[in-house]
Protein backbone atom coordinates (compact mmCIF):
# COMPACT_ATOMS: atom_id res chain seq x y z
CA UNK A 1 0.00 0.00 0.00
CA UNK A 2 1.19 3.78 -1.11
CA UNK A 3 1.08 5.33 1.74
CA UNK A 4 -0.56 9.02 2.15
CA UNK A 5 1.62 11.84 2.56
CA UNK A 6 2.06 15.84 1.89
CA UNK A 7 4.08 14.35 -0.42
CA UNK A 8 1.67 11.80 -2.37
CA UNK A 9 -0.75 14.86 -2.09
CA UNK A 10 1.72 17.09 -4.31
CA UNK A 11 2.58 14.03 -6.51
CA UNK A 12 -1.24 13.63 -7.32
CA UNK A 13 -2.02 16.95 -7.88
CA UNK A 14 0.20 17.38 -10.31
CA UNK A 15 -0.88 14.14 -12.08
CA UNK A 16 -4.51 15.56 -11.88
CA UNK A 17 -5.49 12.74 -9.24
CA UNK A 18 -4.82 10.61 -12.09
CA UNK A 19 -3.08 7.83 -10.57
CA UNK A 20 -4.22 7.67 -6.75
CA UNK A 21 -3.97 3.79 -6.39
CA UNK A 22 -7.08 1.73 -5.16
CA UNK A 23 -7.71 2.15 -1.77
CA UNK A 24 -9.06 -1.84 -1.32
CA UNK A 25 -8.95 -5.05 -3.35
CA UNK A 26 -12.46 -6.87 -4.71
CA UNK A 27 -11.21 -10.32 -4.15
CA UNK A 28 -13.02 -13.69 -4.76
CA UNK A 29 -14.06 -15.14 -1.76
CA UNK A 30 -11.73 -18.15 -0.80
CA UNK A 31 -12.94 -21.87 0.12
CA UNK A 32 -12.16 -21.11 3.67
CA UNK A 33 -10.99 -18.54 6.60
CA UNK A 34 -9.64 -18.72 9.72
CA UNK A 35 -12.13 -16.27 10.84
CA UNK A 36 -15.11 -14.81 8.48
CA UNK A 37 -16.63 -11.16 9.97
CA UNK A 38 -20.19 -10.76 8.90
CA UNK A 39 -20.74 -7.01 8.42
CA UNK A 40 -18.64 -4.50 6.70
CA UNK A 41 -19.61 -1.24 9.01
CA UNK A 42 -16.91 0.11 11.18
CA UNK A 43 -17.55 -2.44 13.81
CA UNK A 44 -16.42 -5.72 11.74
CA UNK A 45 -14.07 -3.33 9.78
CA UNK A 46 -12.21 -2.55 12.63
CA UNK A 47 -12.59 -6.28 13.84
CA UNK A 48 -10.57 -7.36 11.28
CA UNK A 49 -8.17 -4.91 11.39
CA UNK A 50 -7.04 -5.43 14.77
CA UNK A 51 -7.62 -9.20 14.20
CA UNK A 52 -4.87 -8.46 11.56
CA UNK A 53 -2.92 -6.09 13.09
CA UNK A 54 -2.68 -7.17 16.97
CA UNK A 55 -3.77 -11.00 17.00
CA UNK A 56 -1.67 -12.29 14.09
CA UNK A 57 -4.60 -13.45 12.28
CA UNK A 58 -4.45 -12.79 8.16
CA UNK A 59 -6.68 -14.86 6.60
CA UNK A 60 -9.77 -12.99 7.38
CA UNK A 61 -13.02 -11.94 5.47
CA UNK A 62 -15.17 -9.13 5.85
CA UNK A 63 -18.45 -9.81 4.15
CA UNK A 64 -20.81 -7.51 3.48
CA UNK A 65 -24.35 -7.79 2.09
CA UNK A 66 -24.21 -4.01 0.68
CA UNK A 67 -21.41 -1.50 0.18
CA UNK A 68 -18.82 -0.89 2.74
CA UNK A 69 -20.22 1.44 5.67
CA UNK A 70 -23.70 1.97 3.95
CA UNK A 71 -25.39 0.74 7.09
CA UNK A 72 -25.33 2.71 10.55
CA UNK A 73 -22.21 3.78 9.62
CA UNK A 74 -23.36 5.98 7.06
CA UNK A 75 -26.46 6.86 8.77
CA UNK A 76 -25.38 8.14 12.09
CA UNK A 77 -24.93 11.84 13.53
CA UNK A 78 -20.90 11.06 13.76
CA UNK A 79 -20.42 11.87 17.65
CA UNK A 80 -17.76 10.65 19.67
CA UNK A 81 -17.71 10.24 23.56
CA UNK A 82 -17.16 8.51 26.46
CA UNK A 83 -19.50 10.31 29.45
CA UNK A 84 -21.10 6.92 30.57
CA UNK A 85 -22.10 6.54 33.91
CA UNK A 86 -21.46 2.94 34.58
CA UNK A 87 -18.00 1.54 35.11
CA UNK A 88 -18.41 -1.23 32.66
CA UNK A 89 -19.75 1.23 30.02
CA UNK A 90 -16.87 3.55 31.06
CA UNK A 91 -14.31 1.20 30.41
CA UNK A 92 -15.21 0.48 27.06
CA UNK A 93 -16.03 3.91 25.67
CA UNK A 94 -13.01 5.31 26.85
CA UNK A 95 -11.13 2.62 25.77
CA UNK A 96 -12.53 3.25 22.36
CA UNK A 97 -12.19 7.39 23.04
CA UNK A 98 -8.36 6.37 23.28
CA UNK A 99 -8.18 4.60 20.34
CA UNK A 100 -9.34 7.30 18.79
CA UNK A 101 -7.52 9.74 19.78
CA UNK A 102 -4.17 7.95 17.72
CA UNK A 103 -6.63 6.64 14.97
CA UNK A 104 -5.78 8.81 12.01
CA UNK A 105 -2.04 8.10 12.68
CA UNK A 106 -2.38 4.59 13.04
CA UNK A 107 -4.71 3.99 9.98
CA UNK A 108 -2.64 6.51 7.34
CA UNK A 109 -6.09 8.32 7.07
CA UNK A 110 -7.47 11.19 8.18
CA UNK A 111 -10.66 10.32 9.66
CA UNK A 112 -11.79 14.08 10.49
CA UNK A 113 -11.25 13.56 14.56
CA UNK A 114 -12.36 16.49 15.94
CA UNK A 115 -12.29 16.83 19.79
CA UNK A 116 -14.24 19.91 19.74
CA UNK A 117 -16.07 19.59 23.17
CA UNK A 118 -19.73 17.56 23.58
CA UNK A 119 -22.56 19.51 25.90
CA UNK A 120 -25.09 17.66 27.75
CA UNK A 121 -27.65 20.19 29.01
CA UNK A 122 -29.93 20.44 31.76
CA UNK A 123 -33.65 21.87 31.77
CA UNK A 124 -35.13 20.73 34.78
CA UNK A 125 -34.19 19.77 38.32
CA UNK A 126 -34.05 16.15 37.62
CA UNK A 127 -32.06 16.89 34.99
CA UNK A 128 -29.47 18.76 36.98
CA UNK A 129 -29.70 15.73 39.50
CA UNK A 130 -28.99 13.29 36.85
CA UNK A 131 -26.15 15.36 35.27
CA UNK A 132 -24.79 15.50 38.91
CA UNK A 133 -24.65 11.81 39.20
CA UNK A 134 -23.39 10.92 36.23
CA UNK A 135 -20.82 14.15 35.49
CA UNK A 136 -19.39 12.82 39.56
CA UNK A 137 -19.29 8.91 38.18
CA UNK A 138 -17.59 9.88 34.83
CA UNK A 139 -15.04 12.09 36.75
CA UNK A 140 -13.99 9.20 39.41
CA UNK A 141 -13.47 7.10 36.42
CA UNK A 142 -10.35 9.48 35.34
CA UNK A 143 -12.84 10.67 32.38
CA UNK A 144 -13.25 14.20 31.80
CA UNK A 145 -16.25 15.97 33.21
CA UNK A 146 -16.90 19.59 33.94
CA UNK A 147 -20.09 21.10 35.07
CA UNK A 148 -20.91 24.78 33.41
CA UNK A 149 -23.52 27.24 34.57
CA UNK A 150 -25.88 28.74 31.86
CA UNK A 151 -23.48 31.65 31.31
CA UNK A 152 -20.70 29.40 30.23
CA UNK A 153 -23.44 27.43 28.08
CA UNK A 154 -23.76 30.94 26.64
CA UNK A 155 -20.45 31.58 26.15
CA UNK A 156 -19.94 28.60 24.12
CA UNK A 157 -23.33 28.86 22.34
CA UNK A 158 -23.68 32.54 22.61
CA UNK A 159 -27.15 32.46 20.04
CA UNK A 160 -28.72 29.80 22.59
CA UNK A 161 -32.03 30.71 24.33
CA UNK A 162 -31.43 29.95 27.82
CA UNK A 163 -34.94 31.22 29.25
CA UNK A 164 -37.46 29.36 26.81
CA UNK A 165 -39.85 26.75 27.12
CA UNK A 166 -36.72 24.37 27.75
CA UNK A 167 -34.96 26.67 30.08
CA UNK A 168 -31.48 25.87 30.76
CA UNK A 169 -30.38 25.17 33.98
CA UNK A 170 -26.88 24.16 33.67
CA UNK A 171 -24.75 21.49 31.63
CA UNK A 172 -22.14 18.99 31.64
CA UNK A 173 -19.17 19.23 29.17
CA UNK A 174 -17.10 16.64 28.04
CA UNK A 175 -13.89 18.34 26.11
CA UNK A 176 -12.58 15.32 24.72
CA UNK A 177 -15.78 14.53 23.01
CA UNK A 178 -16.78 15.66 19.38
CA UNK A 179 -17.34 14.27 16.08
CA UNK A 180 -15.51 12.08 13.30
CA UNK A 181 -15.64 11.71 9.54
CA UNK A 182 -18.18 8.57 9.54
CA UNK A 183 -17.16 7.37 6.36
CA UNK A 184 -13.64 8.00 6.85
CA UNK A 185 -13.62 5.17 9.83
CA UNK A 186 -15.10 2.32 7.22
CA UNK A 187 -12.88 3.59 4.57
CA UNK A 188 -9.80 4.00 6.44
CA UNK A 189 -10.21 0.33 8.44
CA UNK A 190 -11.02 -0.93 5.25
CA UNK A 191 -7.87 0.03 3.73
CA UNK A 192 -5.51 -0.65 6.22
CA UNK A 193 -7.12 -4.12 6.62
CA UNK A 194 -6.62 -4.90 3.25
CA UNK A 195 -3.36 -3.59 3.14
CA UNK A 196 -2.87 -6.69 5.78
CA UNK A 197 -4.42 -9.23 3.58
CA UNK A 198 -7.92 -8.71 4.74
CA UNK A 199 -10.18 -9.91 2.01
CA UNK A 200 -13.46 -7.60 1.99
CA UNK A 201 -15.75 -8.85 0.07
CA UNK A 202 -18.99 -6.52 -1.11
CA UNK A 203 -22.27 -7.08 -2.36
CA UNK A 204 -22.40 -10.63 -0.65
CA UNK A 205 -25.58 -11.71 1.74
CA UNK A 206 -25.33 -13.98 4.26
CA UNK A 207 -28.50 -16.30 4.11
CA UNK A 208 -27.78 -19.07 6.63
CA UNK A 209 -24.94 -20.63 9.23
CA UNK A 210 -23.31 -23.95 7.89
CA UNK A 211 -23.46 -25.91 11.77
CA UNK A 212 -22.36 -29.55 12.89
CA UNK A 213 -22.18 -30.59 16.05
CA UNK A 214 -23.57 -27.09 17.70
CA UNK A 215 -19.99 -25.48 16.00
CA UNK A 216 -19.87 -22.98 13.42
CA UNK A 217 -18.31 -23.75 10.44
CA UNK A 218 -19.09 -21.46 7.65
CA UNK A 219 -21.54 -19.12 6.05
CA UNK A 220 -23.37 -19.67 3.31
CA UNK A 221 -23.50 -16.70 0.95
CA UNK A 222 -25.59 -15.40 -2.34
CA UNK A 223 -21.86 -16.27 -3.58
CA UNK A 224 -21.54 -19.34 -2.18
CA UNK A 225 -20.34 -21.28 1.14
CA UNK A 226 -17.22 -19.94 2.54
CA UNK A 227 -16.13 -22.12 5.45
CA UNK A 228 -14.41 -20.28 8.62
CA UNK A 229 -12.90 -21.88 11.96
CA UNK A 230 -14.43 -18.86 13.16
CA UNK A 231 -17.28 -16.74 13.16
CA UNK A 232 -18.13 -12.91 14.06
CA UNK A 233 -21.28 -11.44 13.39
CA UNK A 234 -21.05 -7.44 13.72
CA UNK A 235 -24.54 -6.41 11.87
CA UNK A 236 -26.28 -3.34 13.38
CA UNK A 237 -29.90 -3.62 12.39
CA UNK A 238 -30.49 -7.51 11.42
CA UNK A 239 -29.04 -9.28 14.51
CA UNK A 240 -31.74 -10.81 15.06
CA UNK A 241 -32.33 -12.10 11.23
CA UNK A 242 -28.74 -13.57 11.53
CA UNK A 243 -29.63 -15.29 15.22
CA UNK A 244 -32.84 -16.72 13.88
CA UNK A 245 -30.80 -18.01 11.13
CA UNK A 246 -28.18 -19.69 13.93
CA UNK A 247 -30.96 -21.13 15.81
CA UNK A 248 -31.18 -18.69 18.71
CA UNK A 249 -33.23 -15.58 20.26
CA UNK A 250 -32.16 -12.42 21.39
CA UNK A 251 -32.83 -9.93 23.72
CA UNK A 252 -33.18 -7.16 21.44
CA UNK A 253 -35.98 -4.94 19.47
CA UNK A 254 -35.29 -3.35 16.08
CA UNK A 255 -36.55 0.30 15.59
CA UNK A 256 -35.65 3.02 13.02
CA UNK A 257 -33.69 5.74 14.04
CA UNK A 258 -33.93 9.23 11.94
CA UNK A 259 -31.98 11.74 11.32
CA UNK A 260 -31.58 15.19 9.49
CA UNK A 261 -29.11 17.73 8.29
CA UNK A 262 -30.25 21.43 6.84
CA UNK A 263 -28.18 23.70 4.06
CA UNK A 264 -24.59 24.69 4.62
CA UNK A 265 -23.95 27.25 6.43
CA UNK A 266 -21.18 29.43 7.08
CA UNK A 267 -19.44 28.19 11.11
CA UNK A 268 -21.88 29.09 13.54
CA UNK A 269 -21.93 26.11 16.17
CA UNK A 270 -18.37 24.38 17.15
CA UNK A 271 -19.16 22.06 19.81
CA UNK A 272 -21.92 19.46 19.99
CA UNK A 273 -24.95 20.12 22.01
CA UNK A 274 -26.91 17.41 23.29
CA UNK A 275 -30.09 17.75 25.14
CA UNK A 276 -31.46 14.34 26.50
CA UNK A 277 -35.07 15.41 28.24
CA UNK A 278 -36.27 16.93 24.69
CA UNK A 279 -34.05 14.57 22.51
CA UNK A 280 -32.38 17.00 20.47
CA UNK A 281 -28.82 16.87 19.59
CA UNK A 282 -27.11 18.81 17.20
CA UNK A 283 -23.82 19.68 15.45
CA UNK A 284 -22.23 21.28 12.52
CA UNK A 285 -20.39 19.30 9.96
CA UNK A 286 -17.27 20.61 8.28
CA UNK A 287 -19.21 21.07 5.10
CA UNK A 288 -21.39 23.55 7.13
CA UNK A 289 -24.71 21.60 7.38
CA UNK A 290 -26.24 21.32 10.71
CA UNK A 291 -26.52 17.28 11.93
CA UNK A 292 -29.45 16.66 13.70
CA UNK A 293 -30.42 13.89 15.36
CA UNK A 294 -34.21 12.55 16.23
CA UNK A 295 -35.62 10.00 18.00
CA UNK A 296 -36.59 6.55 17.47
CA UNK A 297 -39.99 5.23 16.65
CA UNK A 298 -41.66 3.33 19.23
CA UNK A 299 -42.57 0.61 17.13
CA UNK A 300 -40.24 -2.32 16.04
CA UNK A 301 -39.57 -2.06 12.24
CA UNK A 302 -36.85 -2.58 9.79
CA UNK A 303 -38.21 0.04 6.89
CA UNK A 304 -35.01 2.40 7.17
CA UNK A 305 -37.56 5.08 7.41
CA UNK A 306 -39.56 6.38 10.68
CA UNK A 307 -42.49 8.47 11.28
CA UNK A 308 -42.91 12.38 10.17
CA UNK A 309 -44.25 13.44 14.00
CA UNK A 310 -40.57 12.07 15.15
CA UNK A 311 -39.13 14.64 12.85
CA UNK A 312 -41.58 17.48 14.38
CA UNK A 313 -40.87 17.10 17.94
CA UNK A 314 -37.14 17.32 17.58
CA UNK A 315 -37.28 20.28 15.21
CA UNK A 316 -39.54 21.79 17.57
CA UNK A 317 -37.22 21.97 20.33
CA UNK A 318 -34.67 22.56 18.39
CA UNK A 319 -35.95 25.70 17.07
CA UNK A 320 -36.73 26.87 20.56
CA UNK A 321 -33.31 26.48 21.55
CA UNK A 322 -31.65 28.43 18.73
CA UNK A 323 -34.70 30.91 17.15
CA UNK A 324 -31.58 31.94 14.85
CA UNK A 325 -31.79 28.26 13.21
CA UNK A 326 -35.49 29.15 12.41
CA UNK A 327 -35.45 29.61 8.91
CA UNK A 328 -32.50 27.16 7.64
CA UNK A 329 -34.03 24.71 4.91
CA UNK A 330 -33.69 20.80 5.85
CA UNK A 331 -31.45 19.08 3.18
CA UNK A 332 -31.97 15.26 3.77
CA UNK A 333 -33.83 13.18 6.33
CA UNK A 334 -33.39 9.72 6.45
CA UNK A 335 -33.47 6.48 9.11
CA UNK A 336 -31.17 3.57 10.31
CA UNK A 337 -32.38 0.44 12.46
CA UNK A 338 -30.93 0.67 15.62
CA UNK A 339 -30.44 -2.93 17.83
CA UNK A 340 -32.06 -1.75 21.08
CA UNK A 341 -31.28 -4.01 24.39
CA UNK A 342 -33.48 -3.33 27.23
CA UNK A 343 -30.46 -1.79 29.47
CA UNK A 344 -29.27 0.37 26.41
CA UNK A 345 -25.92 -1.44 26.41
CA UNK A 346 -24.48 -3.77 23.77
CA UNK A 347 -24.35 -7.26 23.48
CA UNK A 348 -20.11 -8.21 23.03
CA UNK A 349 -20.35 -12.05 23.80
CA UNK A 350 -19.91 -16.05 22.30
CA UNK A 351 -23.05 -17.28 21.49
CA UNK A 352 -25.18 -21.03 22.15
CA UNK A 353 -22.87 -22.01 19.03
CA UNK A 354 -19.32 -22.71 19.36
CA UNK A 355 -16.88 -20.61 17.82
CA UNK A 356 -19.66 -17.94 16.54
CA UNK A 357 -19.08 -14.45 18.10
CA UNK A 358 -21.97 -11.77 18.05
CA UNK A 359 -21.59 -8.15 18.69
CA UNK A 360 -24.58 -6.06 18.59
CA UNK A 361 -27.03 -4.52 20.22
CA UNK A 362 -25.59 -0.82 19.96
CA UNK A 363 -29.21 0.86 20.10
CA UNK A 364 -28.95 4.58 19.06
CA UNK A 365 -24.85 5.16 19.62
CA UNK A 366 -22.47 2.87 18.42
CA UNK A 367 -20.35 4.85 16.16
CA UNK A 368 -18.61 6.17 18.61
CA UNK A 369 -17.10 2.83 20.07
CA UNK A 370 -16.16 1.57 16.95
CA UNK A 371 -12.41 1.65 17.40
CA UNK A 372 -12.49 -0.02 21.07
CA UNK A 373 -15.51 -2.99 19.88
CA UNK A 374 -13.85 -3.68 16.96
CA UNK A 375 -10.78 -3.76 19.07
CA UNK A 376 -11.88 -6.11 22.47
CA UNK A 377 -14.30 -8.02 20.02
CA UNK A 378 -10.94 -8.76 17.52
CA UNK A 379 -9.13 -9.94 20.80
CA UNK A 380 -12.16 -12.25 22.29
CA UNK A 381 -12.05 -14.11 18.95
CA UNK A 382 -8.35 -14.35 18.51
CA UNK A 383 -8.31 -16.12 22.24
CA UNK A 384 -11.43 -18.13 22.33
CA UNK A 385 -12.14 -16.12 25.26
CA UNK A 386 -13.70 -12.82 26.08
CA UNK A 387 -11.17 -9.34 26.21
CA UNK A 388 -11.94 -8.50 30.22
CA UNK A 389 -13.48 -5.12 29.26
CA UNK A 390 -16.57 -7.34 26.84
CA UNK A 391 -16.70 -9.61 29.76
CA UNK A 392 -19.16 -7.59 31.47
CA UNK A 393 -21.25 -7.01 27.74
CA UNK A 394 -22.17 -11.11 27.69
CA UNK A 395 -25.66 -12.07 26.94
CA UNK A 396 -25.67 -14.35 29.62
CA UNK A 397 -26.25 -11.02 31.95
CA UNK A 398 -30.06 -11.38 30.75
CA UNK A 399 -30.08 -14.96 32.96
CA UNK A 400 -28.29 -13.74 35.76
CA UNK A 401 -29.38 -10.03 36.28
CA UNK A 402 -26.10 -8.51 36.01
CA UNK A 403 -27.76 -5.71 33.45
CA UNK A 404 -25.52 -2.08 32.89
CA UNK A 405 -28.44 0.27 32.64
CA UNK A 406 -27.73 2.61 31.01
CA UNK A 407 -31.25 3.46 29.96
CA UNK A 408 -31.96 4.45 33.61
CA UNK A 409 -28.82 6.32 33.84
CA UNK A 410 -28.49 8.76 30.72
CA UNK A 411 -32.09 8.44 30.41
CA UNK A 412 -32.09 9.06 26.64
CA UNK A 413 -29.42 10.19 24.07
CA UNK A 414 -27.30 7.61 23.63
CA UNK B 1 -47.14 8.19 10.60
CA UNK B 2 -49.61 4.85 10.55
CA UNK B 3 -53.39 4.46 10.79
CA UNK B 4 -53.93 2.01 13.19
CA UNK B 5 -57.74 0.62 13.63
CA UNK B 6 -58.77 0.08 17.15
CA UNK B 7 -60.99 -2.71 17.25
CA UNK B 8 -63.53 -1.20 19.66
CA UNK B 9 -63.37 2.90 18.33
CA UNK B 10 -62.40 2.47 14.34
CA UNK B 11 -59.59 4.41 12.58
CA UNK B 12 -57.08 6.30 14.26
CA UNK B 13 -54.08 8.22 13.91
CA UNK B 14 -50.87 6.61 15.40
CA UNK B 15 -50.40 9.24 17.89
CA UNK B 16 -53.42 8.15 20.02
CA UNK B 17 -51.80 4.86 20.13
CA UNK B 18 -48.71 3.04 22.08
CA UNK B 19 -46.75 0.20 21.33
CA UNK B 20 -46.03 -2.67 23.81
CA UNK B 21 -43.66 -5.17 21.43
CA UNK B 22 -44.63 -8.81 20.80
CA UNK B 23 -47.64 -10.76 21.59
CA UNK B 24 -48.86 -13.81 22.68
CA UNK B 25 -46.16 -14.46 25.01
CA UNK B 26 -47.76 -16.10 27.74
CA UNK B 27 -46.90 -15.63 31.52
CA UNK B 28 -45.54 -18.57 33.13
CA UNK B 29 -48.04 -21.10 34.38
CA UNK B 30 -45.87 -21.79 37.88
CA UNK B 31 -43.15 -19.03 37.96
CA UNK B 32 -41.53 -21.02 41.28
CA UNK B 33 -40.40 -23.87 38.88
CA UNK B 34 -38.39 -21.72 36.90
CA UNK B 35 -34.48 -21.84 36.06
CA UNK B 36 -32.92 -18.35 35.59
CA UNK B 37 -32.43 -19.20 31.71
CA UNK B 38 -36.30 -19.64 31.61
CA UNK B 39 -37.02 -16.09 33.22
CA UNK B 40 -34.53 -14.38 31.35
CA UNK B 41 -35.75 -15.75 28.24
CA UNK B 42 -39.70 -15.01 29.06
CA UNK B 43 -38.67 -11.58 30.52
CA UNK B 44 -35.79 -10.40 28.13
CA UNK B 45 -35.81 -12.23 24.95
CA UNK B 46 -37.82 -11.71 21.67
CA UNK B 47 -38.50 -13.05 18.22
CA UNK B 48 -37.62 -9.47 16.29
CA UNK B 49 -38.58 -10.92 13.29
CA UNK B 50 -37.95 -9.30 9.28
CA UNK B 51 -41.78 -9.39 7.83
CA UNK B 52 -45.12 -10.46 9.61
CA UNK B 53 -45.39 -9.20 13.22
CA UNK B 54 -48.06 -10.06 15.86
CA UNK B 55 -47.47 -7.14 18.39
CA UNK B 56 -49.58 -5.42 21.45
CA UNK B 57 -50.81 -1.99 21.48
CA UNK B 58 -52.87 0.39 23.64
CA UNK B 59 -55.27 3.25 22.88
CA UNK B 60 -53.52 5.30 25.67
CA UNK B 61 -55.22 8.50 24.06
CA UNK B 62 -58.81 7.32 23.47
CA UNK B 63 -60.66 3.84 24.79
CA UNK B 64 -57.69 3.18 26.65
CA UNK B 65 -57.90 -0.61 25.79
CA UNK B 66 -55.15 -3.00 24.18
CA UNK B 67 -55.50 -5.30 21.32
CA UNK B 68 -53.25 -7.10 19.12
CA UNK B 69 -52.15 -5.87 15.59
CA UNK B 70 -50.57 -8.20 12.81
CA UNK B 71 -48.01 -5.52 11.00
CA UNK B 72 -45.14 -5.92 8.64
CA UNK B 73 -42.09 -4.83 10.17
CA UNK B 74 -40.55 -4.02 6.62
CA UNK B 75 -43.37 -2.01 4.34
CA UNK B 76 -45.15 -0.93 8.03
CA UNK B 77 -48.40 -2.45 6.12
CA UNK B 78 -51.04 -3.37 8.78
CA UNK B 79 -52.76 -6.61 8.32
CA UNK B 80 -54.91 -7.07 10.91
CA UNK B 81 -56.33 -5.93 14.17
CA UNK B 82 -57.92 -7.90 16.72
CA UNK B 83 -58.94 -8.49 20.39
CA UNK B 84 -56.92 -9.49 23.27
CA UNK B 85 -58.31 -13.39 23.46
CA UNK B 86 -58.77 -13.70 19.79
CA UNK B 87 -57.08 -15.79 18.12
CA UNK B 88 -54.02 -15.00 15.75
CA UNK B 89 -55.71 -14.57 11.88
CA UNK B 90 -53.75 -16.02 9.38
CA UNK B 91 -52.52 -13.02 6.96
CA UNK B 92 -50.84 -13.81 3.50
CA UNK B 93 -47.41 -11.69 3.00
Amino acid sequence: MKRYSIFSLIRNAVSYHQNWQRAWRSPHPRKEYDVVIVGGGGHGLATAYYLAKECGITNVAVIEKGWLGGGNTGRNTTIVRSNYLWDESARLYEHAMKLWEGLSRDLNYNVMFSQRGLLHLAHNVHDLQEIGRRGNAIYLNDIDSEFLSPEQVRERVPFINLNCRYPVLGAVLQGRGGTARHDAVAWGYARAADDRGVDIIQNCEVTGFRIEHNTVQGVETTRGTIGAKKVGCVVAGHCSVLAEMAGFRLPIESFPLQALVSEPIKPILDCVVMSGSIHAYISQSDKGELVIGAGSDAYNSYSQRGGFDVIEETVGPVIELYPIFSRLKMLRQWGGIVDVTVDRSPIVSKTPVQNLYFNCGWGTGGFKATPGSGHVFAHSIARGEMHPIAQPFSINRFHSGALIDEGAAAAVAH
Amino acid sequence: MLIIECPWCGKRDQSEFTAHGEAHIARPGDPYKLSDEEWGDYVFFRKNPKGLHYERWVHSHGCRRWFNVARCTITDHIYATYKPGDVRPEVEE
